[in-house]
Order: C-alpha cells, then sequence, then structure tokens
C-alpha cells in the first residue's frame, strides 16, 4: 500500500506517494528526477548511490525511502554553487580523479563526508575510507591525489 | 607550443558536468510513455526449453506484453551475427553456430535470455516474470575446455568436438627447425583467468518506435554506435539505416564490454516495435555478471628454444580459448589476430608458430575485454622469457636486452604477420630501472626479510598493436567490417567548430584532447570546439572506440578533416586578401600574406565562408565544413618496460605492491594528463587480474563469482600508487605520430606482477603461481614447496 | 524487492506487538544486511518493523565495570566512541572494520548480532568478551546467544535492546577480510578478562563464531602470542569456499590469534 514520505533534498521540501519497497536511491533518481546518483551494483558495494543523509554519508541503494522520512537529503546536485564547484569537486577536475564520471558522484559525497569526519586524511586512511567506493577506470591513483587536494582546499 | 594544443594537460572539458551529477548515462534517459523491461534469463548452464508458459505473466498487474524466442522467430528476426571470420589451418571456416536473441528450444548459459517482460513499472516486470514456468529439460554441461574438447556434451550440434576453429599462424618448419638447433628450451604452461569487465555502469538501453516516420531509436550504452546499427540493423532486425538511429550518450565504462552487439539490443529495439512504445531495460550488476561478455580465459603451452648464449631460436605455442557459449561479435579475432600475432614482442626471436583452438563451453561468451589478446601474449611470453632468464643463469634485464628488436631494425618484420614501424625497448627498460631504484632492490630485500617477510621484483618488457587497424590487413584476416574513421569539422560563422567523431568516449576524455587537435590546428580557444559522438543520426559514420585506436585512427581523421579546413580557409583567406594561396600563411589562428602586414583572423574568414558576397563561386564554395575518412597504413605499436616490486607476507600469503613503475611509448603525447590517467587505470586492472580477479564456475555451470560479494574487485587500497612515465618514439605512418594508450596498462603489468611474487618465492621452490594470486594460493604454494623440499 | 507493508512503532512495547502480529515480519534496524537480501528477492517478509522510532535503543555508556550499547547503535558510532576505546579498544578497533563507512554509519550491533552471519564481526566481540545481551524479555549470555549458522537464542518477536560488554584488562581484534566481500573470512578476537582469557573466532566455523579452548587455557599460563602460535585447529569443521578452505582457515585461526594477542600490547 502506497505511503507518503517527506523530508528536505538538496534544501527543498519534497512529498512521494510511494511504495514502501522505494529505495532511497529510486526516489531521488525516478521520483525526484535526480539522476546525478547512480547505480552500480545490487549487493551495497560500490558506492556510486552514496548521497548524505543528516550529513552523513550513506549508500542510497540500502536504504528505503521511508526510512529517512522527515531527514535532510544532499546529493551530488547540492554541491556546486552555480558555475562555482565544491572545493572537493574541483580538486576532482584539477587532479583528474575522474574518467568516466559514473562513480564520480558518489566518490565526491564519501570524500567530502571523510573530510567532515578527518579533515586531514593521510593517503592510507583516504584509501581505506573509500572501501566502499568502486572505480573501474582510475585506478583510484588520482582519487586518491584530488582527495588529498580537496581536504587541504576545504581546510582552507 | 599552444597553451591548449598538443601536449599540454588541461583540465577535461567533460569534468564539469560529471562532477556536478549532470552527465547523461542512457539509464538517466526517461523517454515519454515509456515502460520497463525484465530480461528473463536461464538459471541452467544447458538445457532443452520443452514449454514456457506466459500465461500468467501476461495476465499480471501492469504487464503489456511478454516475448519468447518463438515469436522473434516468427518474426523473422535474425541471430545475433559475429563480426570476424577465422579459418582453420586447412582453410576451411570456422563452425559459427547460430546465436538467437532470445533463446529458441535450447539454453546453453546461465544467463542465456529466454523472455522479455514489459510492463507499466520494473517491479511489476519482474514479479511478472517470476510466474513464467519453464520446462527445462536439463543437460549434462560442459564448462571446462579440456573436457569440452574431449568428447564431453555438445554446446552446437553445428561445432563438432566443441571446436569453432583450430588455427595457426607462423612458419612451424622453421620453428622445428629452431629446436633443433637449442641448447637450451624453457617450457611453460600457464592460464590467463578468466575476467569480468564490471565497468561502473551497468549496460542498458531504450529501444523506440515513431509509428509516424517508421524510424527506430535505440539508446544504448555502446562504445560503437554505428557498428550496432550496421549489425543490428542489416544482420538481425532487417531495418535499414535511415530508419534505426542508435543514441549512446555519456557511457560509464567500457573495457571492451560495450563493443558488442548484445541480444538484449535487438530485443528491445524490435519489442518497441510490437507494442510501439519505448521500452527501458536497465541491467542489475546480478545480470551483468551473467550477461557481459568476460575476457581472457586462455590455456597455453608454449616452448622457448636458445642457443647456448641465451639467444632466442624459435618458440612454439599451443593455446586453447574460451568462447563461452556463442560467438560474441568480435570474440574469434582476441585468440588469433589480437594474439597470436603479437608473440614475437620486443623480440627477434626469427621464427614463431603458434596454434589456438577456440573452444565452446556452456558459460557466458567471451570477448574483448581491455588489450583482447595483447595480455594474453605479453603474461605469456614475459613469464617465458622471466623463466627462461632464471633457468639460463641470465638475469632478467640482460636475457631482455641481448634478445630485444634493435632500433636500427625498423621497420621490423615480425614472423608472425606484424611489421613494427618504430620503437625503443631499452630507452624504457632503462627508464623503468632508474625510476624503480632496482639498484636499490637487495637492501630492500634483505630489510623485508628481517621483517619476516619476502620481496621480489619482477619485469614485464612488452608490445602491443593497437590502432586498430588498417582495413586492408583486418579485411585479409577475415574481418567483416572495415576498421577506419570519419571525422566531420563543422566551422560555424563566428567560428566556433563543431566537430563530429565516429569515435566515441568511454570516459577517456576525448572531448578534450580532440579539441587540443582543433584547438592546435586552428589557433582557436578550447571553450570555442565541441566534440560530438555517440549518435549516428549526427554523426556521419564510424567505428567506435576500443583498441587504442580513438586518438590513432580517429584522431587522425580529425587531423585530415582539419587540413581539409585549412585548406578551404587559406583559398577564403587569399580571395578575401587579394594574394595568391601560395602567399598566404596560417599561424596562430591568423592567416596572413607573406611578406606584408595584410593578416584575418580565423574567425573573420569562417564569417565571410557564411556571407561570401563576393566569392568566386566557379571556383570557392561558400561554407567551411569538411569531411574525411582514414584508414591507416598500419597497426600502432606501443610498448614500454613495467617493473613491479612486491612484498610477501608468508603467514597469510598476502601481496602488498610496494612500487609499480610503467615506463610506456605511447608515441607523441598530446594530452599527458590524460595519458597518465589511462595508464593508472590499465595497472590498476592488470593488477586486478594479477591479484585479485578471477571468475570461477562450478562443475554444473553456475556463476560462483557471480557479485561483488565473491568477484573481487580492485579498491582503493589493494592499489598502490604508481611511478609512470613514458619514451618516445614516433609512429612512422600517422601524422600525429601517436600510438594509442588505452590499453598498455592492463597489457603490460600482470607478469610484472606475477614476475615479482616468483621471484620473491623463487628461493623457496616456488616455480609458478596462478592469476589471480591470491592470498590463499600463496600460502599454499608455499606450503606445497616446502614439504616438497623436506620431502627432497 | 518483493512488497511488504512498513510499520515504525514508537515504543519498544508497540514494536513488539508489530512484530508479534505480522505474518512474517522483520525488525529493521539499519537494513545493511536485511535490505540486500530483500533486494536479491532471498527474504520477503509480509511486514518490515522499523525500530528506529523507538526511544532508548541507541547510545553508549560505562556501568559498573561494562560498557553498555544501545542494539541501535551504529558501527562507526561504536568505533568512535572514547568510552569504547579506552575500555576495551578491540571493540571499537572491531565495529571500525565492519563494511565500509557507508555501512558503519547506517548498520548497527543488534541488527548484526541478530542476524548471526557466521562471517559478521561483531559475534566475535560478544563471544570473546563474554557479553550479555539484553532483549525486551531477558538477558543472555553470548555463550548461549549464537546458536548456530544465522540462529541465536532469540525467541520470535523477540527485540535486542543492548549488549552488555564486561571491560577486560585487554583486548584485540585481528581480522583477515575475505577479498571480495571484506566479511571476515577469519577473525579472532582476544581479550584478558578477570575471569581469564577468552579467544573467539568469527569467519571460520561451519556453526558460526565459537571459542578456542585450547588457545585460552594456554593464554591463562602464558599471555603471550608465542602460547596461542603453537596451537592449531583442526580444519573438520571449518568453512571452506572459493576464497579459503578449511586448512587455510585453520591456518590462519592461529596466524590471526596471534596477532590479536600481540595487539592486546
Amino acid at each position: 500500500m502506497p505511503i507518503t514520505v517527506s523530508m528536505t533534498v538538496n534544501g527543498k521540501a519534497v512529498t512521494g506517494e510511494i511504495e514502501p519497497r522505494t529505495l532511497l536511491v529510486q526516489f531521488i533518481r525516478e521520483n525526484l528526477k535526480l539522476t546525478g546518483t547512480h547505480v552500480g551494483c545490487d549487493t551495497s558495494q560500490c558506492g556510486a548511490c552514496v548521497v548524505h543523509i543528516d550529513g552523513t554519508s550513506v549508500k542510497s541503494c540500502t536504504t528505503l525511502a521511508v526510512q529517512v522520512d522527515g531527514a535532510d537529503v544532499h546529493t551530488i546536485e547540492s554541491l556546486a554553487d552555480g558555475d562555482t564547484l565544491h572545493p572537493m569537486q574541483e580538486a576532482f577536475r584539477e587532479n583528474h580523479g575522474l574518467q568516466c564520471g559514473f562513480c564520480t558522484p558518489g566518490m565526491v559525497m564519501s570524500a567530502v563526508d571523510l573530510v567532515k569526519e578527518n579533515p586531514d586524511p593521510s593517503e592510507q586512511e583516504i584509501r581505506e575510507w573509500l572501501e566502499g567506493n568502486l572505480c573501474r577506470c582510475t585506478g583510484y591513483h588520482n582519487i586518491v591525489k584530488s582527495i588529498k587536494a580537496g581536504a587541504a582546499a576545504m581546510r582552507g | 607550443m599552444n597553451a591548449t594544443g598538443i601536449g599540454a594537460a588541461v583540465k577535461r572539458k567533460e569534468d564539469f558536468r560529471f562532477l556536478t551529477g549532470q552527465g547523461t548515462y542512457t539509464d538517466d534517459i526517461n523517454r515519454p510513455g515509456q515502460a520497463y523491461a525484465y530480461i528473463l534469463r536461464s538459471p541452467l548452464a544447458h538445457a532443452n526449453i520443452k514449454n514456457i508458459d506466459t500465461t500468467a505473466a501476461k495476465a499480471a498487474d501492469g504487464v503489456l506484453a511478454v516475448f519468447i524466442g518463438d515469436d522473434m522467430a516468427a518474426d523473422g528476426v535474425g541471430g545475433i551475427p559475429c563480426g570476424w571470420g577465422v579459418n582453420n589451418k586447412d582453410g576451411s571456416a570456422m563452425a559459427e553456430p547460430a546465436h538467437p536473441a532470445l533463446a529458441q528450444g535450447k539454453v546453453r548459459y546461465v544467463g542465456d535470455q529466454v523472455a522479455i517482460v514489459i510492463a507499466e513499472t520494473y517491479t511489476q516486470a519482474k514479479d511478472a516474470a517470476e510466474t513464467i514456468s519453464v520446462d527445462y529439460e536439463e543437460l549434462p554441461a560442459v564448462i571446462n575446455m579440456e573436457a569440452a574438447l574431449a568428447g564431453g556434451p555438445l554446446v552446437h550440434d553445428d561445432a563438432p568436438g566443441n571446436m569453432s576453429y583450430d588455427w595457426g599462424l607462423g612458419d612451424l618448419d622453421a620453428v622445428n627447425e629452431g629446436f633443433k638447433n637449442a641448447t637450451q628450451v624453457s617450457k611453460i604452461d600457464i592460464v590467463n583467468n578468466r575476467l569480468i569487465p564490471n565497468a561502473m555502469e551497468p549496460r542498458a538501453g531504450i529501444g523506440e518506435y515513431d509509428t509516424a516516420t517508421g524510424e527506430y531509436t535505440l539508446y544504448t550504452t555502446t562504445q560503437n554506435p554505428h557498428v550496432i546499427r550496421l549489425l543490428m540493423g542489416a544482420f538481425v532486425l532487417n531495418i535499414p539505416e535511415h530508419k534505426l538511429r542508435i543514441v549512446s550518450p555519456d557511457v560509464g565504462g567500457g573495457f571492451g564490454s560495450k563493443i558488442f552487439h548484445y541480444a538484449e539490443e535487438a530485443i528491445l529495439t524490435w519489442a518497441a516495435g510490437k507494442i510501439q512504445r519505448p521500452i527501458k531495460w536497465t541491467a542489475e550488476r546480478s545480470d551483468a555478471f551473467i550477461s557481459d561478455a568476460h575476457g581472457r580465459d586462455h590455456i597455453t603451452h608454449a616452448e622457448l628454444a636458445m642457443d647456448a648464449d641465451g639467444k632466442f631460436l624459435a618458440l612454439k605455442v599451443s593455446t586453447k580459448a574460451n568462447m563461452g557459449a556463442y560467438l560474441s561479435t568480435f570474440a574469434t579475432s582476441v585468440p588469433t589476430y589480437l594474439y597470436g600475432t603479437l608473440l614475437a614482442g620486443v623480440y627477434s626471436t626469427p621464427a614463431v608458430y603458434v596454434e589456438v583452438k577456440s573452444v565452446f563451453t556452456n558459460t557466458v561468451p567471451v570477448d574483448a575485454y581491455r588489450g583482447a589478446g595483447r595480455p594474453e601474449a605479453s603474461y605469456l611470453l614475459e613469464r617465458l622469457v622471466d623463466r627462461a632468464a632464471r633457468e639460463t643463469g641470465h638475469s632478467q634485464v640482460d636475457l631482455r636486452r641481448k634478445n630485444f628488436i634493435p632500433n636500427d631494425a625498423f621497420p621490423y618484420q615480425t614472423p608472425v604477420a606484424l611489421a613494427y614501424d618504430s620503437g625503443d625497448y631499452n630507452a624504457s627498460l632503462d627508464e623503468a630501472l632508474k625510476r624503480a631504484d632496482v639498484v636499490g632492490f637487495e637492501a630492500r630485500k634483505a630489510e623485508s626479510e628481517r621483517n619476516g617477510k619476502r620481496r621480489g621484483l619482477g619485469y614485464s618488457t612488452y608490445i602491443e598493436a593497437c590502432g586498430i587497424a588498417p582495413s586492408a590487413v583486418a579485411g585479409a584476416l577475415g574481418a567483416r567490417a572495415g576498421l577506419y574513421e570519419s571525422a566531420n569539422v563543422r566551422v560555424h560563422p563566428t567560428g566556433s567548430v563543431t566537430v563530429y567523431t565516429g569515435s566515441h568516449s568511454t570516459g577517456q576524455g576525448h572531448e578534450t584532447a580532440f579539441a587540443q587537435l582543433v584547438s592546435d590546428t586552428l589557433g582557436v580557444s578550447l571553450e570555442s570546439v565541441d566534440i560530438v559522438h555517440g549518435d549516428t543520426n549526427k554523426v556521419q559514420f564510424g567505428m567506435g572506440t576500443y583498441g587504442s585506436r580513438s586518438l590513432a585512427v580517429g584522431g587522425e581523421a580529425l587531423m585530415k578533416a582539419l587540413n581539409k579546413i585549412t585548406d578551404k580557409a587559406g583559398k577564403i583567406a587569399a580571395h578575401c586578401l587579394e594574394a595568391s594561396e601560395a602567399d598566404i600563411e596560417f599561424k596562430d589562428g591568423q592567416f596572413s600574406v607573406a611578406g606584408t602586414d595584410k593578416s584575418m583572423a580565423f574567425s573573420d574568414v569562417a564569417l565571410t565562408a557564411y556571407v561570401p558576397h563576393n566569392f568566386p563561386h566557379e571556383t570557392l564554395e561558400p561554407g567551411l565544413e569538411e569531411n574525411a575518412f582514414y584508414d591507416p597504413a598500419n597497426f600502432t605499436f606501443p610498448g614500454g618496460c613495467h617493473i613491479c616490486e612486491v612484498e610477501i607476507d608468508p603467514d597469510t600469503g598476502t601481496v602488498s605492491v610496494e612500487n609499480f613503475v610503467a615506463v610506456d611509448d605511447v608515441g607523441r603525447v598530446i594530452n599527458p594528463m590524460i595519458v597518465e590517467g589511462q595508464v593508472h587505470g590499465g595497472v590498476a586492472q592488470g593488477i586486478g587480474q594479477a591479484l585479485l580477479e578471477g571468475c570461477i564456475y562450478d562443475e554444473s555451470g553456475q556463476l560462483t563469482t557471480g557479485s561483488f560479494m565473491d568477484y573481487t574487485m580492485p579498491r582503493a587500497d589493494n592499489i598502490p600508487n604508481m611511478d609512470v612515465g613514458n619514451t618516445v618514439t614516433l609512429c612512422a605512418h600517422n601524422s600525429l605520430g601517436v600510438k594509442g594508450c588505452g590499453e598498455v596498462g592492463a597489457i603490460g603489468s600482470p607478469p610484472a606482477v606475477i614476475n615479482a611474487i616468483v621471484d620473491s618465492l623463487w628461493g623457496l621452490g616456488v616455480r609458478d603461481i596462478a592469476m589471480p594470486a591470491t592470498p590463499q594460493k600463496i600460502w599454499q604454494a608455499i606450503a606445497t614447496a616446502q614439504t616438497s623440499q623436506a620431502a627432497e | 524487492m518483493y512488497e511488504f507493508e512498513y510499520q515504525k512503532p514508537s515504543s519498544l512495547s508497540e514494536a513488539a506487538s508489530a512484530i508479534k502480529s505480522a505474518d512474517d515480519g522483520s525488525l529493521l534496524a539499519g537494513g545493511q544486511t536485511l535490505l540486500p537480501t530483500m533486494k536479491q528477492r532471498l527474504a520477503s517478509p509480509s511486514d518490515l518493523v522499523d525500530l528506529s522510532g523507538v526511544p532508548g535503543l541507541s547510545g553508549i555508556s560505562v556501568v559498573d565495570g561494562n560498557v553498555v550499547i544501545g542494539a541501535m547503535t551504529t558501527h562507526a558510532a561504536v568505533a568512535a566512541s572514547a568510552d569504547v576505546k579506552s575500555n576495551i579498544a578491540g571493540l571499537a578497533k572491531l565495529a571500525g572494520c565492519i563494511g565500509d563507512p557507508q555501512v558503519r554509519h547506517r548498520g548497527t550491533i543488534g541488527g548484526s548480532i541478530a542476524n548471526n552471519d557466521p562471517a559478521a564481526d561483531y559475534p566475535g566481540a560478544c563471544l570473546g568478551l563474554g557479553a550479555t545481551i539484553v532483549t525486551n524479555n531477558r538477558e543472555i549470555s553470548a555463550d548461549d546467544f549464537f546458536v548456530g549458522l544465522f540462529e541465536t537464542a532469540l525467541d520470535d518477536g523477540e527485540i535486542i535492546t543492548a549488549v552488555r560488554f564486561p571491560i577486560p584488562e585487554k583486548s584485540d581484534y585481528s581480522k583477515f577480510a575475505q577479498p571480495a566481500s571484506r566479511f571476515s573470512l577469519v577473525g579472532a578476537f582476544v581479550a584478558k578478562t578477570s575471569n581469564g582469557a577468552r579467544v573467539a573466532i568469527t569467519g571460520a566455523g561451519q556453526a558460526g563464531v565459537f571459542r578456542v579452548p585450547a588457545m585460552e587455557s594456554a593464554l591463562n599460563g602464558d599471555f603471550s602470542a608465542a602460547s596461542v602460535g603453537s596451537i592449531s585447529l583442526p580444519s573438520d569443521d571449518l568453512n571452506s569456499d572459493i576464497h579459503g578452505s578449511a586448512d587455510y582457515r585453520a591456518h590462519l585461526v592461529t596466524v590471526m590469534a596471534k596477532r590479536a594477542v600481540d595487539g592486546c600490547g
């Protein structure tokens, strides 16, 4: 039986009539048409779907939309300010931290959360943090470099 | 150098949209009135289909239609074609069994398409699919290649012995002569492990039919839209090109796995016509594991004959290559013309003979995956050379140098069909030795041993053939398509430029690199250039992106069109500046008359081209747009040296890649940032193959490694930082001197990693380790070696 | 995922009656195992009873020589807790190596032990520390709680509310991860407690987490890596799969136990 969920997504209040089995990522992509959040696996491993719920990174493919009723959700679409990229996005651009771009939204959202928890992560800490984000293109080398640089930029 | 031209590490034009979530991948597209499809797949590896009952599914909530193989057959739909014919040693044609899009009467692998269910929502389609009752009569399956060749159950009745072809290349007599003269022979038995490509974006498609125009459109995650249009239109659905549009928007990685014409593409397009509504299908990762073509999967025995001094005299190779259950689009070419032809490597071995048996098994079809055939060749050769060095008492470096094709031998004709145009193998080796601090290795090894660890150093000096390919050569070898590329350059009236390229991008950065070529040639800013690809209604024609061909073939086509543009613009400038064409010079975006101060900006020439108020129309056409097709004279031959240093924890068998140096010669570099990124990604896939990734089927044909829970994808903490360098010899037969960089990482790296492991364990008595060298295998190898040493 | 009814009770008693009255209901904690299982259509509960609205189920406190962790406390919260780190270092370390950061942000201790996946980490800490599992009805000692593969002593509809870990003298967890899933192939939790040493092994056992009495008595004699280093387990009752044969797992049990003893410092 459809139920109503309401939440704030990227600062905007949204409401939807959904089946309880609707995943948060489906709600974001299909109901809200925010297609920057991607689905790359079905076993909760690739991290292409990472968004922030109440400021913390989670996998939106392993969260029901109803579980975040009333929450504050942020997706990749909320990071840049118009044409001005978030420092982490800018660091990925500067350091060639992306190729096909499919894992990128999840990587960036995950990285932003890392820096919130750990403002000056070491290379090893970055690599360990990325356990839940798979990339097939970059070999991670430039992603790690990007996150280092992005963390520095976010520290200001 | 132009700051945004050739050689500049400019930031990528495509990144803003990807970083802000505004990329458009196929699954991001929604068409008005769109329905959703679920593809029901075979749960069995081999079975006769006695009956399919779709009654309940057709009546289920939201279901619009259910189709099975019989429905497609009734419409006269053809099978999925193979794009490359390979002949047997005796000249006869390969066995090429039919490959229906939806199974007809029989399923041949777990994942084989059985039915399509179309409903208002994906969930409804998936729910309904569970109500389809398929009466399977299970048949014995054959998974293992040896068993398939040794009288195992037949996958196809019309492929006796489960063999598609038994192919050979090289002069067997000369090879036998070489072995007769040999004083030393090294032998190796080697398996190149089966891999699952796993581009992060799963395959997806939307089929659509326009009742007003009779046009079909397929949005699909492909590396080569025109190839799909040709194969699907001409061979499967019988739709002429002008009524079939293929759109491939942003593609989230391909690595070969999105080259092929997949059954789902034909099923969706055909079904959209049947129900006259757009139909969307997106693979779940579980679907991808059992329906994307797999890669590699060779079993090989090879022998290398040497004289007393370690000079290679002859090489003899016998390989079995798994095709899976059907011949995928380019499957047949991978273990033959992309493998056998590379077996001279960087060495001047005078005689090489290779034979390859291609084998049907009840597994997912196997086709090109990053490197396609060339990683198998380099892995074999470099492992064998490593062993030969150990067995003959040479150092890894000395044996290689002794046998390198010398710089003055180019162009060099190998005994296996290829003619290398340029290279300097000592240069890459020297640079890699320096970067890897090989001199300091013994000290590092001693330090590891003090900590109870073992340390090893592994080399790989490889070559590959890419920039695929000259049509004439490919055609002579059995390709059923040309392998050129096209470009159209449209200069707009105000001087901005749109390029339509037949290459495509799966994330490599062509929108940037190709724009750099335009910027460099025309002197325009990067911002004023757009690169368009991936839509058959926009782009004239094209063969797509694979085989590291985009720059070497697509970029050259673009250069050819750009040269036509500057020629024509020069004529216009001459007319406007009232000078003779011969006196016109073009530099930094300005046309000028030699020896005068008269000049005209490129943008003014462009404007004049479209406002031709006083053109002499009999000699000068209005407009500024040019088209070019480029068919290369030869393959390109990137090569290089990879050195890997590993540390092993013998207590657990864990391998840590401590250092990885890749020095590649990819010819002239257009954007060093992009090239480095390509090498990083390739090396990571190579390390993945060497240490982590291995596709495993159980005896019944179920895919044991059917998800990321069991198939080990390289993660950030598995992969080291890489030291990437390059040396340059220019490609001798294209104007840019470029060779291609997309595959070198995956081709050069696996043998370097495994040779390093073997190096670290050789002293314990370990002689070989199979890929992927998992901790368990290494622990087992050490334990076994210790047991057998203790027994001696 | 199949359809289900979603319920979000606001008290423990409501939750208990909701799960009791459901046909075939499941409790939903963090959902990091349940939801993937449902997505694969391997589980089809009629109802999901979401515990996130029940007050008092999350949080960490130190009470009478115990660290008490509410059932809905996330792995990330346990890993980051100063109370856990200073009192039971091995537990904080263990929580920090479950899944990945995003999983740790949602996955909970109650959900993990109720599921009792043989390759999960938390059962190792519970058994290795001699924890007590507190439910809405009773208290169950860890030694009695983990019954077998995905089986616990919980009754149908019984709800874990907290886990009480006695503070040991020292403890450590050493994990060898299955390379693909990063679940535990073999994990050893070692603790030196006032009642003697405890060694619990995850990942390896066919029937789930288990203790190693031989190692415990050796450690009671001499709490050093050397005393467990010579003890090897028979491989008969150990798991065997593509990632690790029973022999390899048996070998790793010794290696991981040694490392955990060393890690106790």
